[in-house]
């Protein structure tokens, strides 16, 4: 499902990847096995944080950014 | 501006299978997000139509068999999201099936043409029931066309997986309506000095060529 909802806020499923990312930067294999969520799903999902800002990506992991920290805050 | 050309095609097998970015049921996807996983696409000619519906609730019903195999299943129609949502919620209301996979939207035919999705003797408009099996390195392992009025057979589909994933796991073939736990065919040999030894290596063989053996059920 996707991250982002129309109005540019984390959906329940962008919330769930935003919280597994909480103890650090992860790749899409980790977090797809931490949430449960299909590796396809994820990588979409990460494709659309980042667009929004909520994520960084580096070295292909994910971690994230200030805004992403105060997402699930 | 030079305009954008069109990309088209009919893939072969083994060939890197096209990459593209949709829309889908499911957010946007590209075909690069299922990398590491097994992955069949596949299209239908319509929304709302009889033999689809009973294709996709079909399609549910393998999926979780599928899963296991560590295969996604993704299907396209040259219809919109908006039907395509309006159709999934149709096949719960109606007929108690929840779709719980992703369909692609493909109203400017965009992945239909560079998968040869459309056959005009069969449909100038509408996609003909295409099955491309994609491993995880995104190579175009089988491919079924089935016309608009015939219904694919999930039990091949499964049976499929299972015997590309067989032949993967411990490089041999697989016969004429083979099935998981049924002997598979070890590889020919390609000299003579193979083909004698052939016969001293403790297969079943009925000559040099047709050797088979048994592997563990499920790759």
């Amino acid at each position: 499902m996707p991250c982002i909802s129309p109005d540019g806020k984390p959906t329940g499923s962008g919330i769930t990847v935003l919280k597994s990312l909480k103890e650090g930067a992860l790749s899409p294999e980790e977090i797809a096995s931490k949430t449960g969520q299909p590796l396809f799903r994820v990588r979409s999902g990460l494709r659309e944080l980042k667009n929004a800002g909520l994520v960084e990506e580096t070295q292909e992991k994910y971690g994230l950014s200030k805004t992403g920290e105060k997402a699930i805050q | 501006m030079e305009a954008q050309k069109e990309e088209t095609g009919f893939p072969v097998l083994g060939q890197t299978a096209p990459d593209f970015e949709a829309v889908t049921t499911q957010g946007t996807l590209r075909l690069s997000d299922y990398k590491g996983t097994w992955l069949i696409l596949f299209s239908h000619p319509a929304d709302f139509t009889p033999v689809c519906t009973t294709e996709f609730m079909a399609f549910t019903e393998i999926y979780d068999e599928l899963k296991k195999r560590n295969t996604e299943l993704l299907g396209l129609s040259v219809d919109s999201v908006s039907s395509h949502i309006a159709w999934i919620r149709n096949c719960e209301e109606k007929m108690g099936v929840k779709i719980p996979f992703p369909i692609i939207a493909d109203l400017n035919k965009e992945v239909a043409k560079k998968f040869g999705m459309i056959h005009p003797q069969q449909s100038k408009t509408e996609t003909v029931r295409c099955v491309f099996i994609i491993d995880p390195e995104s190579k175009i392992r089988a491919m079924l066309y089935y016309p608009l009025t015939t219904g694919r057979n999930m039990a091949e589909i499964l049976r499929l997986i299972d015997a590309l994933q067989t032949s993967d796991k411990y490089k041999v073939a697989t016969p004429a309506n083979w099935k998981p736990g049924d002997p598979v065919v070890v590889p020919p040999p390609s000299t003579a000095e193979q083909a004698e030894e052939r016969l001293k290596q403790g297969f079943e063989c009925k000559d040099w060529y047709l050797c088979t053996k048994k592997v563990p059920e499920g790759a």
